[in-house]
């Protein structure tokens, strides 16, 4: 491998790093603010990706398409919060976790019954879709350029929100105690389902904005759902910052994977095995860390 | 419930359970064989989540896991003893029960859920992505393992019958097998994490290796059913590892009621005898089974067998 390659790996690592932080952190917020594992959050975002190639079709606009993709995640978030979440905050993990898997066998169904079981593609919107030359012959596309720096804006503002607002005060203060939060005034109930519509339009928006680079299929939501759990085990929970490390880690580690071809012995252990490699660093983490690189003991 | 009747209720079920190979269908044969399997499955699980208080998201890795061993191991053309087929595959899917345990049993609570389900998840990716298990299409197995009692009397696998009364008596000995367990000291200390883990440590029980001890013990069980389902189906698949068999065994350990032996009979029977109906019903069935989980996890979280027996209830 020569540096152009290394260095479009690595951007394309750090790419695939930053989406998935998105759709952990919304994981993590969920868990680390309200106590309820969501394991429906790989469905959003699937649904997103699902929004996103049939509002292309509709409004022909990948802007306004967005706009009205995570208004409509918002919607959902808020009312699947009053239908279901609602009732989980003071019940056991193990209710929690049936109550949302419930709820991916409906999005499932309903994403077959609504837009079949096909694969689709979206088109890179148009203002996006050159590329800028970095050798003679290699090329990077101003896409994947955008994508990281959106979530990057997004990072920052989540951090500074949480950090610096009245709003985050509130999630700070409800995280750790409930009880005095709400004697003071502070209507937690709603609180929460602000947090979870976050959650929900977060994985939605990540979902939206991959679909033109990875397509859009139905297993896709199962399959980010297990990289963030890895992601939120290796990081930590509850820490947005251990999010942020190791979704990076995992994104360089997989897209590294996949092209670092390895002869041990003169048996080529790779391309077969990188579906692995991440979860080999779990396990590896595990072992040494149980707690996550940034999470408290427990 | 009277304890004469429950027993007389019990008895009358095996009767029958007994009796049905006789007077029944070929395809009812094989539907309550499938059930049969799905128990010890669920019972296995329900070890876990319902007595020891680990919530497992990744015990199919060793359902799957199990029917892989018989299927690498079989040789072509020949049939296998049953019993060291059964025997190698119980061992071998512990050896990894161990592995894996040792590992995520570090974890607690929500981490456990996410790193039992990942591992599983390991699990699958590498069986689907390897071509040395036959990759996506899994692999078949010609030859079912079989008995030969002294050239007397021989038990042939791909016979129904056989297979269901086989199934009968492994489903039997494995709900004894728990049963006893539970009621022995090991199974004391057991219960004694899920209440309260911290209590139990301090009593002077090293919590850690009961736990790996429990979780060894359930994957060898789920090892069974795994067994059987691939001589029963003669095929294994990925998908015999992925986490949504998982999640499909801990909607039967919560339909039934967790933490008692006869839970995952009534959670089993009940769900697939509901999902058997949906499936006639609608090609959308998995929407129903969806909005059925989710009504009972919210409104009736001790199961079945928490809403005919309302006294256990306060126990817990």
């Amino acid at each position: 491998m020569d540096a152009a390659t290394v260095l479009i790996q690595a951007m394309n690592g750090i790419q695939y790093g930053l989406l998935l932080f998105l759709v952990a952190s919304g994981l993590t917020l969920i868990f680390g603010i309200m106590g309820v594992i969501n394991i429906a959050h790989g469905s959003f975002y699937m649904i997103g990706a699902y929004l996103a190639w049939s509002l292309m079709g509709w409004v022909g606009s990948f802007w306004i398409g967005l706009i009205v993709g995570v208004t409509v995640a918002l919607l959902l978030g808020l009312v699947l919060e009053w239908l279901f979440i609602r009732f989980l905050y003071d019940r056991d993990h193990l209710q929690q976790v049936l109550v949302t898997y419930g709820l991916i066998l409906i999005f499932s169904e309903l994403r077959s019954m609504i837009w079949g079981d096909d694969v689709h593609s979206v088109p890179i919107p148009e203002l996006l879709s050159g590329s800028i030359q970095l050798t003679e012959n290699l090329a990077y596309p101003i896409y994947r350029l955008w994508l990281s720096g959106v979530c990057i804006v997004i990072a920052i503002l989540m951090f500074l929100g949480i950090q610096h607002t009245r709003l985050g005060m509130m999630i700070r203060a409800g995280e750790s105690d409930r009880e005095m939060t709400k004697s003071l005034g502070i209507n937690i109930g709603l609180v929460y389902r602000f947090i979870f519509a976050l959650g929900v339009s977060l994985a939605a928006f990540s979902g939206m904005i991959s679909a033109p680079i990875s397509s859009v299929f139905p297993g896709m939501g199962s399959q980010v759902l297990i990289v963030s759990f890895v992601v939120v085990v290796i990081g930590g929970l509850g820490s947005i910052k251990g999010a942020m490390i190791a979704a990076l880690l995992v994104g360089l580690i997989d897209t590294f994977g996949k092209v670092i071809h390895l002869d041990i012995f003169g048996v080529n252990i790779f391309p077969e095995m990188s579906g692995m490699s991440i979860f080999a660093l779990m396990a590896l983490i595990l072992m040494l860390r149980p707690q996550g690189l940034f999470g408290r003991e427990h | 419930m009277n304890i004469i009747f429950k027993n007389a209720l019990l008895a009358a079920l095996l009767v029958m359970l007994i009796l049905l190979p006789v007077f029944g269908e070929r395809f009812y044969i094989q539907f309550v064989s499938k059930i049969l399997i799905m128990i010890i499955f669920v019972s296995s699980l329900n070890l876990l989540v319902g007595f020891t208080g680990l919530v497992s998201l990744g015990h199919a890795a060793f359902f799957g896991s199990s029917g892989y061993v018989l299927a690498l191991f079989s040789p072509i053309g020949t049939s296998m003893n049953l019993f060291v087929a059964l025997l190698a595959s119980v061992l071998c899917v512990g050896a990894l029960g161990a592995v894996f345990g040792a590992l995520v049993l570090r974890t607690k609570g929500i981490f456990f859920i996410m790193a039992t389900l990942a591992l599983g998840e390991m699990l699958f990716y590498f069986l689907h992505d390897t071509a040395f298990a036959g990759g996506s299409d899994g692999i078949y197995i010609h030859d079912r393992p079989g008995f030969n009692l002294f050239d007397w009397w021989q038990l042939d696998l791909s016979n129904v019958s056989h297979f269901y009364y086989l199934a009968l008596i492994l489903v039997c000995l494995v709900l004894m097998l728990i049963k006893r367990i539970m009621n022995s000291p090991f199974g004391r200390v057991i219960s004694g994490i899920r209440v309260n883990e911290h209590r139990t440590k301090a009593l002077g029980y090293h919590t850690y290796k009961f736990k790996l001890v429990c979780f060894v013990i359930a994957s060898m069980i789920a090892a069974i059913s795994g067994f059987l389902a691939a001589v029963q189906f003669g095929v294994v698949n990925p998908e015999m590892v992925g986490w949504h068999a998982s999640g499909h065994a801990l909607m039967m350990v919560i339909l039934g009621g967790k933490g008692s032996i006869l839970g995952p009979v009534l959670g089993t029977t009940t769900l697939m005898l509901v999902e058997e109906i949906f499936q006639v019903a609608t090609k959308h069935w998995q929407l129903l089974t969806g909005i059925v989980v989710v009504l009972v996890a919210l409104f009736f979280p001790n199961g079945l067998a928490g809403l005919n027996f309302p006294k256990k209830r306060s126990e817990t």
